[in-house]
């Protein structure tokens, strides 16, 4: 059972750690989750972010928010990456398996993966 | 909408954008029907608003004016034979107690009702975005009652986020063992 006790467990691991996060996030990754997003598959697509980001170590470096409606519904899901000094990439349409992929080669590896953004649709 | 707990997601985050402290997502479900009510301490909404919100062209948001949540949440409802109710308190009448129940019925055996679906996703994913609001969740089955309150993990962590990783993950492994259970 996950029980109580086990998230007592988390509180203690975590506690310090969490001092240390705060304020060291550099890049931040947005999730539309208006109701256009959410019919659209966003809600996955968080999912795939969060776990993503954590499975590849970036936790320490990217945070994963969510906002409401982008303005360009037809697009949902939609995942915009916010980075200082750099201009936002919208990444459209995407899934779960485009967010792997995106977390690997964009978040860790610093390469956009541009036939994913909206630059890239006609 | 695909399955009501995407339903759930959307009409929840209205209820965090009235300014929810608390929202509460209870799920009466019986061999023939299923009642959702979601229940928020929000700012609430004036009478001519509420009868205004289950029109797809009245929305809040300013960037375009077609706000589809509730009316989804209304066809989804009574396409199975069911529907929806809103009633509301506004924060400057009701400055003690105010805060917006909806209450949508649908009914299981109709050809177009759409299952429950995935509903530990969409409490994982309220969480994640809204760490620092409250959720009570409880879903009364037949079987018994899976419930999760955020204001009980909350008081065990004593500071730490509910955002972080692991409490996400906790809480959508807690939840899967109270639904293998019921």
């Amino acid at each position: 059972m996950k029980s109580l006790a086990e998230l007592k467990a988390i509180k203690d691991r975590m506690k310090d750690k969490v001092v240390l996060r705060e304020g060291t996030n550099g890049v931040r990754v947005v999730v539309g989750m208006a109701t256009c997003g959410i019919a659209a598959g966003a809600r996955p697509v968080l999912n795939a972010c969060v776990e993503e980001v954590n499975k590849n170590g970036l936790t320490d470096k990217v945070t994963v928010t969510q906002t409401g409606c982008i303005g360009l519904c037809q697009y949902e899901p939609i995942v915009e990456v916010y980075e200082a000094g750099k201009e936002k990439v919208t990444y459209v349409k995407m899934t779960a398996e485009k967010v792997k992929t995106v977390v690997e080669k964009h978040l860790k590896g610093g390469n956009v993966v541009t036939e994913f953004t909206v630059a890239a649709q006609k | 909408m695909k399955e009501i707990s995407l339903n759930i997601l959307d009409i929840v985050e209205n209820s965090v954008k009235a300014g929810a402290s608390l929202t509460e997502i209870i799920i009466d479900e019986s061999e023939s029907e299923l009642i959702l009510t979601i229940k928020d301490n929000g700012v609430g909404m004036s009478k001519e608003i509420v009868s205004a919100v289950t029109n797809p062209f009245y929305t809040t948001r300013k960037t375009r004016s077609v706000g589809l949540g509730i009316p989804l949440l209304k066809l989804a409802a009574e396409q199975t034979g069911g529907e929806v109710s809103i009633s509301s308190k506004t924060a400057d009448e009701h400055p003690e107690e105010h805060g917006t129940t909806v209450v949508a019925r649908f009914i299981k055996s109709h050809i177009d009702f759409t299952p429950l679906g995935d509903v530990i996703s969409t409490l994982k994913t309220l969480v994640q975005g809204h760490p620092d609001r409250d959720f009570l969740y409880i879903h009364n089955l037949n079987s018994g009652r899976v419930e999760l309150d955020t204001r009980e993990i909350r008081e065990v962590l004593e500071g730490v986020p509910l955002d972080c990783i692991e409490v996400i993950s906790w809480i959508g492994d807690n939840l899967k063992e109270q639904y293998g259970e019921v």
